[in-house]
């Protein structure tokens, strides 16, 4: 991988490990993880991860995240931290599907390229075989 | 019924809450303890947003929790009862004393706080209001998930947990 700095297009925020086991899994079919950034939540206060993504937000330039639970505690710092702004997009509910839809699409800005990401992702549940019909 | 669980959580609704005792326990409904939260539509619309739709959640005040705390315990349905802070679950305690169990969810770290177990740091005067809330009789120990072993109070204080 190039030592050169890329810029970091949006941030993945999750629960335990899942953020960086996404962000390796992007990596490794993508080759393009190094427009992401990983953050667990492990020992962080509320205000520990909205100063986090405010400050990423406001002097980084950070302007997509995405997160795991809609109502999971990152979500709530990040719609928090982007309040009176529409110049930042959250995604809950992050996938696989949904990052490599992401960072596929550099020709975007992060902001319509994250919003986008979410019909990939929406598009990548499916189930097969026999409890199918209970999926709806 | 008396309310499942009394917890104090810094995060107050989230997915351990939700999903780690929620799902298996069959939770009905939440009762958010605070005082800010109450009285702000966006802080109420942010915290229930996160709730799936059977999941009642009620906003209260300290003061108006401790008011209402019969009617939670009279409920048919399954409940839990959170506050943000120490100070808040000790207060409710004094105003609603059949409330004779908290649990310590997460209060996560933040300048002048000493870590306790993984998921607990407290301030000297957190330390003193769960001293306070234990010497009146409530029974504190400390649990984020309920497939956890619940810690007692001394051994949280004393670090003894993880």
């Amino acid at each position: 991988m190039s030592n050169d700095k890329v810029e970091i297009r949006a941030l993945i925020v999750a629960h335990g490990d899942l953020a960086a086991g996404l962000l390796s899994a992007v990596e490794r079919i993508s080759g393009r993880g190094s427009v992401l950034e990983a953050v667990s939540n492990q020992g962080m206060s509320p205000e520990d991860m909205e100063t986090l993504l405010r400050d990423r937000i406001e002097r980084g330039g950070l302007r997509a995240v995405f997160t795991d639970l809609p109502g999971g505690s990152w979500t709530i710092a990040a719609r928090r931290a982007m309040r009176g702004r529409d110049d930042v997009t959250i995604v809950t509910g992050v996938n696989l599907a949904a990052l490599l839809e992401f960072v596929m699409r550099d020709d975007l800005q992060p902001t319509i390229a994250a919003a986008g990401s979410v019909v990939r992702a929406r598009s990548a549940i499916t189930v097969f075989g026999g409890g199918s019909a209970h999926a709806s | 019924m008396p309310l499942d669980l009394c917890r104090i959580d810094d995060r107050l609704i989230h997915g351990q809450v939700v999903v780690g005792w929620g799902q298996p326990m069959g939770l009905g409904f939440i009762v958010l303890v605070d005082d800010e939260v109450a009285g702000s539509d966006w802080e109420r619309e942010l915290y229930r947003m996160g709730v799936p739709p059977d999941m009642d959640v009620i906003f209260e005040t300290v003061d108006g929790a401790a008011a209402r705390i019969e009617e939670f315990a009279a409920d048919t349905r399954r409940g839990i009862l959170l506050t943000g802070d120490c100070e808040s679950m000790k207060r409710l305690s004094s105003l609603a004393p059949s409330l004779t169990k908290v649990n310590l969810g997460g209060i996560h770290h933040r300048a002048g706080r000493i870590q306790k177990l993984r998921y607990v740091f407290l301030a000297p005067d957190e330390e003193r209001t769960l001293k306070e809330l234990a010497a009146r009789g409530v029974t504190v120990t400390a649990q984020d998930v309920p497939s956890a072993r619940p810690v007692p109070l001394p051994d949280v204080l004393a670090g003894k947990g993880d």
